[in-house]
């Protein structure tokens, strides 16, 4: 988009603003995903770090080639997030053996988490973003302008940025193959390629429901909760851990509450701000004129007077 | 004519006969198993059974309720306390290659039980690396799975590997 199609959209969107965000904002209940939502269950005890997922991440979606060869196990010395070059990322968490816990190395799956309500969306003033009714949140970056509010916006810090292009920036993220895949029916890359089984591909209720089943089976080998089943409003991709969420890096601080629901009564006020706001204090604004007008008037008056004599 | 006829298929039902209790335990437990469900990635790997049977001897760790002795897993045996061999043993006779296409979960969600049931490369996997890091068997990827070139291209390993970076510093001298 060229910058004077986005000032040209920005006056456009200013004006719709007034009357488009609160019916948007006040909309937005407790929605709990489309019923025929696909979703993945993450399974954190299964990994073993092979990487496979980034590699077939990185082929399915054509992405630039990576820096260290995906079976190079350096890689996992540092804490990795999600970038322009690589939609999902493995990291590595040491665990001490404790409380019947197993001990030794996590592997954490990072990738967008498709949520129901997705921030991202929310923040998009120019309407990139989608949630599709297969689960997958995707973005149209022929319109996106690249301002990065989804990047903040985001609570799982997911969005990448291409900083290499220095005309056209957009934001780049995890599609859950979308374009190629979920909506065929097919499950993503990644979760085909897994050989340890670590992603597990279909319906998120049913999901729900074989992580339950899991957790009841073998109870001391999870923690009993699926991270994603409320988090944020919940979210497609959901997981089971045997070591307590927080110590592999996940935030289990954000409540259940979506995104939305912290600003939709601050969006409700914005177009009472801008519709009774401008007619308000324009009135105030006469009254007020009035009066200095009558008191002008009387002063010149005076000095007419003055003047005379 | 006939009577050749007869004669051969006669000796071919001898045959049978004979071989028979032997053919059926050699196709029972086979000395050696070839995996080549991913050989458009990977060599094919040579299990051998024969070696596995003489470590673990318990068939139920790998096989389930479905040959050897009695199922002892306390999930299993909610169903399965008194379930006997079945005429399916070999691992790929239930774990289909392919769990998650549209036509797979259709079919998962008629099932009350087994909903999890892993793939037929969950269940390797999970069943080999599952024993071997207890037991210090090989657990590296390429321990077992040698890469073929379209592998290579995959994990851009090998003749593959990334160019620009990581190689820069084992050139100093250019």
């Amino acid at each position: 988009m060229k910058r004077r199609d986005f000032l040209k959209a920005c006056m456009i969107c200013g004006a719709a603003t007034t009357l488009g965000v609160s019916k948007k904002a006040w909309g937005a209940g407790s929605f709990e995903g489309y019923p025929e939502g696909m979703g993945v269950l993450v399974d954190l005890t299964r990994c073993v770090g092979c990487r496979s997922c980034e590699a077939a991440c990185n082929k399915e979606q054509k992405l630039p080639e990576p820096d260290a060869p995906f079976n190079d196990q350096s890689v996992f010395e540092d804490k990795r997030r999600p970038t322009e070059k690589a939609y999902t990322v493995v990291n590595r968490y040491e665990t001490k053996k404790e409380n019947g816990a197993a001990g030794g190395p996590v592997y954490r799956k990072i990738q967008c988490n498709h949520c129901n309500e997705p921030a991202c969306l929310t923040s998009c003033f120019v309407n990139a973003y989608t949630k599709t009714k297969e689960g997958a949140v995707i973005y149209n970056p022929k319109i996106c302008v690249g301002c990065r509010n989804c990047m903040i916006a985001c609570p799982f810090n997911v969005p990448g940025y291409s900083y290499s292009s220095a005309f056209n920036p957009v934001v780049k993220k995890c599609i859950f193959c979308y374009d190629t895949r979920l909506k065929n029916g097919k499950p993503p890359a990644c979760v085909e390629i897994c050989p340890q089984e670590v992603l597990t591909f279909g319906h998120r209720k049913d999901l729900l429901k074989i992580g339950h089943e899991r957790i009841r089976e073998t109870p001391d080998r999870y923690v009993d909760h699926i991270y994603g089943e409320r988090e944020v409003g919940g979210t497609s991709w959901l997981y089971l851990s045997g070591t307590p969420f927080e110590q592999v890096g996940f935030d289990t601080t954000m409540g259940n509450e979506p995104i939305i629901s912290n600003v939709k009564e601050f969006l409700g006020t914005v177009p009472m701000v801008l519709a009774i706001w401008p007619a308000l204090f324009t009135g105030f604004h006469l009254l007020a004129n009035r009066k200095q007008e009558h008191g002008e008037q009387g002063h010149d008056h005076a000095k007419k007077e003055d003047g005379k004599q | 004519m006939y009577a050749v006829r007869n004669w051969l298929t006669g000796g071919v039902l001898m045959m049978a006969l004979i071989a028979a209790p032997a053919a059926g335990r050699a196709s029972s437990t086979p000395d050696s198993i070839k995996l080549d469900s991913l050989e458009q990635l990977y060599e094919n790997v040579k299990f051998n059974h024969k070696k596995h049977i003489m470590l673990v001897k318990d068939c139920e760790q790998c096989h389930h309720h479905t040959t050897g002795t009695l199922v002892q897993d306390k999930n299993c045996v909610r169903c399965h306390k008194n379930s006997g061999a079945t005429a399916v043993v070999s691992c790929r006779g239930c774990h289909a290659a392919q769990t998650f296409t549209a036509a797979a979960l259709r079919e998962k969600n008629k099932n009350n039980y087994h909903m999890d049931k892993l793939s037929l490369k969950g269940a390797y996997h999970q069943g080999c690396m599952g024993c071997h890091s207890k037991s210090g068997g090989p657990t590296g990827c390429q321990d077992c799975h040698a890469l073929k070139k379209t592998g290579e291209a995959l994990y851009n390993a090998g003749g593959n590997a990334p160019k620009h970076a990581g190689n820069a510093g084992k050139h100093g001298g250019h």
